[in-house]
């Protein structure tokens, strides 16, 4: 797993408070994990905070799976 | 009851009569302050009688800059902030028809938009610790209306539905967000009036008296509180009776 996978997912799992196993991938942060529409805008700033980026508001909505937030970040932090 | 030991409070527009009120109350009941105005001598004198756990942080609400500054400030200061009171307003009174596009602009962005830019701010840390206050001291003009004021009837008509909003978003996170609306108070706004003006306006409220800034603070204090927890998204009116909504 790389360092922005692993970080993310630390993140989430805190935040959310969900078992480790869960947080895979593909796992919608509203429909797997129970996130509700504040705990997606809390998760946007803890990524922001812990990886120095400005994420805007519609790349923030096309956020929708713990992957789809590794690869923005894989991305943002690579440029 | 109404314990607010450990807990931390920025009262903004606290070298008027009722942010002094409201200050000293909190801190009466145990709050660490911040204590916001533009007067520095009026809030040096306060921090001075409240004596510990009181840090001075002047600011003009006007300057969007400083607002932005306001609540890091705050949370630097005091390590954190629990209790966020949005009470700082100004009116520059006029009937419509004479008003300036400067008098309307002066009053929102001072009354209402900077109270949503401190709330913004506040609101970070809230939603992350799982608790915070936010509290607006509104006025009944913002529910009534009242001639000479479209400005400031609107400031606080919108911090009123700001309020609302804002403790829809954040309930889950036991954040509260309410409202304080004062009737009429005897302040420096109702010094300013002369004494037929006054009579007029006391003889529209039942109990037959101004209210006291106290009267105000203790409603303040009352949201603060842990016994306000589930009470969120309210105007709880202060007026003698004045209007009963």
């Amino acid at each position: 797993m790389s360092d922005v996978a692993e970080r993310v997912k630390k993140i989430v799992i805190e935040h959310l408070g969900v078992d480790a196993d869960k947080v895979t991938d593909d796992a919608n942060f509203i429909e797997d994990l129970g996130a509700d529409s504040l705990d997606t805008v809390e998760l946007v700033m803890a990524f922001e905070e812990e990886f120095g980026v400005e994420i805007p508001d519609d790349a923030a909505e096309s956020i929708v799976t713990v992957g789809d937030a590794i690869r923005f970040l894989d991305k943002a932090t690579a440029s | 009851m109404f314990e607010l030991s450990g807990r931390t409070a920025l009262v903004t527009g606290a070298s008027g009569d009722i942010g002094r009120a409201i200050a000293r109350a909190l801190h009466q009941n145990g709050a660490s302050l911040a204590l916001s105005g533009t007067r520095k001598e009026a809030l040096g004198a306060l921090a001075a009688e409240l004596g510990d756990n009181v840090h001075i942080l002047p600011c003009d609400l006007a300057d969007p800059v400083a607002v932005e500054q306001l609540v890091p400030a705050a949370e630097a200061a005091m390590g954190r902030l629990d209790i966020l009171v949005n009470n700082a307003g100004l009116t520059r009174d006029n009937l419509a028809l004479r008003m300036k596009d400067e008098e309307w602009d002066l009053v929102l962005a001072v009354n209402l938009t900077a109270g949503f830019r401190l709330a913004r701010a506040a609101l970070k840390g809230m939603v992350k610790r799982r608790f915070g206050r936010i509290i607006g001291i509104a006025s009944i003009v913002g529910v009534a209306g009242n001639p000479g004021q479209t400005n400031y009837a609107a400031s606080k008509a919108g911090m009123i539905g700001m309020c609302k909003s804002l403790a829809a978003e954040v309930a889950a996170r036991d954040v509260t967000v309410n409202c304080v609306a004062p009737g009429v108070i005897e302040s420096a706004m109702t010094r300013a009036l002369d004494e037929r003006q006054k009579s007029a306006l006391v003889g529209r409220v039942p109990m037959g008296r101004l209210g006291r800034p106290e009267d105000v603070a203790a409603a303040v204090v009352y949201l603060a509180s842990p016994e306000a927890a589930y009470v969120t998204g309210q105007s709880l009116h202060v007026n003698g009776g004045m209007a009963m909504i």
